[in-house]
């Protein structure tokens, strides 16, 4: 046993009593079949929201989640039990639940575990997001309200929130490991109804990340984020319809980037390699992109929404190359399938929350920039369309077809930006889409911190980044034939 | 623990929440659930996963009246204990005492529920099933898929769930009551391949009793069938031509609507029918009920989430709009009475939600409203979130199978349905004659007039 103890650790053994022998004795119950490994998952987390409308906060929010998961594997057979119970008794009881997977027992013979060294501390925070008196957070939300209806006379409403999450966790596993990772993160969205005449229009920016609440609440961050939201709701006040059919489509820099989250990164996930359900299956060392195309996903960026220390199954995030210069080497993995594909875990293995299994998923997926002089990849184009904002995505990592939405857009006329376009959806065909990509720009940036990912009911915090690029040709579902 | 033990526990943690409210001359509501549930998945002759939960958690409302309104906050906790309970009352109470006052807040003044019928939202015996027994049915549902045909090579499995829940919902006002409900599902993701191309798709089963689900190899069968059509998809030419959208499809539009007539997204503005109230919104074809007390019903619940009954109404007669759908608070802003809408959960204050909602059926099969269509799409998948509920625009990613002269000619994908939601539902043409049951909201397909089909 370790001398060292993490915050984590100290945490779940001041709260709940949990010390190591016992933790060692329930996952030897896990064991007591043929296992090949088990884990034990324990959380305690906190998150408060308040929100404002209509010129004042009306309510707050506060909530308190905290429970233990445990999981025993078998080759592809996972047994997994949770409850909402931090106690020996209960890690007991789902130990053996978990392990009703296998039907051969042995003997588990004595397992040894240990407190891991500290490793990484992407997000040092002093002072915790959710302590922060919530009068402050309530003051933020004001002052935004009156900045907002100060920008343009026809801003109508004011929707703003502020989130604060403040998770503790601690993994414990068969091979005989300890590790805890304490992950705050805060979040602020911004939302205005702008009218003019009978036209009504809404816009949204936010921003977000592991750090310091201080950090929302200086004017220097939230300010440009009031303005966006107003500057995008007025601009489609104006939109034209959109063009529908195949086009050149110049994508801005940074949140754009949710493009290679949809067409390739959940196709690089390695549960679906595994079983060979992805259109990317079975091509490591394959063109999938143009030359060029270098994509990256990368846990270990400090303070990004996307990041983390460890993943949820305790392992170290890293740098994975994903993409280089247009040829696939490598899938994001977690445990389970790193160990079926005889492959290394790549600290993707995340899961949204203790009642939940963990899987392979993005942290902050991104394409390193290019040569090319962003102004110049515009001129090219004789007509097309230049999105530079989106909603959300989503793909059918299957047959590879991925949607995404934009929400700020202009036609592209003999080289120049043009008129704003309504939003529209673009659909393409992931790995057809990554040949297509015939500019790179300089300018790589991250996104701002405000995305979600989906997968399978869970919901995870990512970040998304590319420089601009050019796509020579992809599907606009507008109306305008 | 039996049904009734869980119940009176549950109560008991009610009242002893809501005295601490009234003690601190505060009023507010309390939800508790508790739930257990297994899931399992199986994959080729694999088990996945199997997994078990026992969860449990409390909410609780503070609302602290002042002279010019009603300060709120809400809070959520898994700790029952008493002590942790009395303390996370406090804390409501505090982070109330922080908001703004807001004169339309408070808990409904009358009308709480005084029937409570019996909705059939669980049968006792259902709650013996065993892990093996849904391990089975997962297992038949994927054999089917796997044996359907030669092409189905691989899956993302085949899934099975049971879940039992009971809930306590107690206001200071004195209503206190509860029920217990279940959910079984059964769900089948089989992939087909051919010439080197991959689809996927999907079937499932949804239902309160286990004896209605469909069966397994049924199931199985049928998502075998929709992964293999898609075999072959290829793009379209651009064009404006009529857009059938089957029973998966529609249910997502009606969902759409729903969110319009919700009396938040009226109040806020941010639905583009918000004066629409009284007039027409769809075609007359379009009959929409909102219906809480079906029985066995998926959105069934005898009260809503402030205690109010649930009741049967029409939301669009005709393709008139009758009214919104509102609870409490949102019903105070608009200057009307809620409908019995009040949808909460144990993470947050009420909001609005359609119990069952649904399109009146037509009098059409789908395979005759194909017949019925020259050239046009019939559109069995969407993809994205291209609507914008303020303007009504709509854009969304699409597959689904082309129609030349009335039948089926091939599958299509990577295109794109757009208009605006508005004309779509105004251009409700056709109504198919089946409703499918898969959640709260059905539809039957519904075929809209013209809309821009974007592809090549």
């Amino acid at each position: 046993m370790s001398e060292e103890k993490s915050e984590a650790t100290e945490f779940f053994h001041d709260r709940f009593g949990l010390d190591e022998n016992q933790l060692a004795e329930s996952l030897g119950t896990a064991l007591e079949r043929q296992i090949e490994y088990a884990d034990l998952f324990f959380e305690y987390s906190t998150q408060d929201s308040v929100s404002l409308e209509e010129g004042i906060v009306k309510s707050g929010s506060r909530h308190i989640e905290q429970g233990v998961g445990v999981r025993a594997q078998n080759g592809e057979r996972q047994g997994y039990a949770h409850s909402d119970e931090i106690s020996i008794e209960s890690v007991q009881l789902a130990a053996a639940t978990a392990r009703a997977i296998s039907e051969q027992s042995r003997d588990p013979g004595s397992l040894a575990i240990r407190t891991a060294a500290g490793g990484q501390d992407l997000y040092p925070v002093e002072s915790i997001p959710t302590d922060v008196a919530v009068s402050r957070k309530i003051d933020l939300l004001g002052e935004i309200d009156s900045y907002a209806r100060s920008l343009d006379p026809r801003v109508k409403e004011v929707m703003a929130s502020v989130l604060c999450e403040h998770r503790n966790l601690l993994v414990v596993s068969s091979d005989g490991s300890i590790v805890g990772d304490v992950r705050p993160l805060v979040r602020l969205n911004v939302q205005v109804l702008v009218g003019d005449g009978n036209k009504m229009e809404v816009g949204y920016d936010g921003m977000g990340g592991r750090y310091e609440l201080e950090r929302l609440l200086t004017p220097d961050a939230w300010k440009p984020r009031v303005e966006e939201a107003v500057r995008v709701g007025t601009l489609n006040l104006n939109a034209d319809e959109c063009p529908a059919g195949t086009m050149d489509v110049v994508l801005g820099p940074g949140w754009p980037g949710i493009l290679l989250h949809e067409a390739v990164g959940h196709g690089l996930e390695g549960d679906f390699n595994r079983k060979k359900t992805s259109a990317f299956s079975d091509r490591i060392g394959e063109r999938v992109a143009a030359e060029g195309v270098t994509v990256i996903d990368d846990g270990t960026l400090i303070e990004r929404r996307g990041s983390l220390n460890v993943d949820d199954e305790g392992t170290p995030t890293q740098r994975t190359t994903l993409i280089e210069d247009g040829i696939l080497v490598g899938y994001m993995q977690d445990r389970l399938n790193a160990r079926l594909m005889g492959m290394n875990p790549t600290g993707n293995g995340r899961r949204e929350s203790y009642a939940h299994l963990p899987m392979p998923r993005m942290t902050n997926t991104f394409m390193l920039a290019g040569e090319d002089d962003p102004e110049e990849i515009l001129k090219g184009v004789s007509s097309g369309l230049y999105a530079v904002s989106f909603g959300g995505g989503q793909v059918d990592i299957t047959s590879g077809k991925f949607v995404f939405t934009a929400n700020e857009a202009y036609k592209i006329v003999d080289g120049r930006i043009g008129a704003p376009v309504k939003g529209a959806s673009l659909i393409g065909n992931g790995p057809d889409v990554m040949q297509r990509i015939s500019r790179i720009g300089s300018d790589l940036e991250l996104d701002i911190g405000i995305g979600t990912c989906g997968k399978d009911g869970q919901g995870v915090p990512v970040g998304v980044g590319m420089p601009t690029i050019r796509i020579d040709g992809i599907t606009v579902g507008g109306t305008q034939g | 623990m039996s049904a009734t033990e869980t119940s009176e526990r549950l109560r008991k943690t009610a009242e002893r929440a809501l005295a601490r409210l009234t003690a601190a001359s505060a009023t507010g509501d309390v939800l508790l659930a508790e739930s257990t549930s297994h899931e399992v998945r199986v994959r080729g002759d694999e088990i996945e996963f199997v997994k078990q939960a026992r969860e449990r958690a409390l909410g609780i409302r503070a609302l602290v009246a002042n002279g010019d309104g009603t300060r709120s906050a809400t809070t959520s906790t898994s700790d029952l204990e008493d002590e942790a309970v009395d303390r996370m009352v406090d804390e409501t109470l505090a982070l109330a005492r922080a908001t703004a006052p807001d004169p339309s807040a408070g808990l409904p003044n009358a009308g709480f529920a005084e029937d409570l019928p019996d909705l059939d939202l669980i049968v006792p015996a259902d709650r013996n099933v065993t892990i093996e027994a849904r391990i089975d049915d997962a297992k038949r549902a994927e054999r089917a898929a796997r044996e359907a045909d030669p092409r189905i090579l691989n899956s993302e499995g085949s899934q099975a769930s049971s879940t039992f829940g009971e809930i306590v919902y107690g206001n200071t006002a004195g209503f206190v009551n509860g029920y217990a409900s279940a959910n079984h599902g059964l769900y089948s993701e089989p992939l087909a391949q051919a010439d080197g191309h991959k689809q996927r798709d999907y079937w499932m089963t949804v239902s309160r009793r286990l004896d209605e689900l469909e069966e397994p190899a049924s199931v199985g069968r049928r998502a075998a069938d929709r992964a293999l059509r898609k075999l072959g998809a290829r793009s379209v030419k651009t064009c404006d031509v009529p857009v059938i959208f089957d029973e998966m499809t529609a249910r997502g539009l009606l969902g759409q609507a729903a969110g319009l007539v919700s009396g938040y997204a009226v109040y806020r503005q941010q639905s583009c029918w918000a004066s629409q109230l009284g007039k027409l919104v769809a075609s007359d074809l379009v009959n929409v009920i909102d219906d809480g007390r079906i029985p066995g019903g998926l959105g069934s619940k005898p009260f809503d989430g402030e205690g109010l009954p649930t009741r049967r109404k029409k939301v669009i007669d005709r393709g008139r709009l009758q009214t919104w759908l509102l609870d409490t608070y949102s019903g105070r802003k608009l200057g009307m009475e809620s409908t019995g809408n009040a949808s909460r959960g144990v993470g947050s204050g009420p909001g609005v939600g359609a119990t069952n909602l649904w399109i009146e059926p037509g009098h059409q099969t789908l395979d005759e409203i194909i017949a019925d269509t020259e050239r046009g799409l019939l559109v069995t998948e969407l993809m994205g979130m291209g609507f914008n509920p303020v303007t009504g625009d709509y854009s969304r990613g699409a597959a689904g199978l082309w129609i030349e002269n009335g039948e089926i000619a091939y599958p299509v994908e990577e295109i794109t349905v757009a208009g605006n939601f508005k004309d779509m539902m105004s251009g409700i043409d056709r109504i198919g004659s089946e409703l499918l049951w898969l959640g709260r909201i059905a539809s039957p397909a519904l075929r809209v007039d013209q809309m821009t089909v974007a592809g090549e």
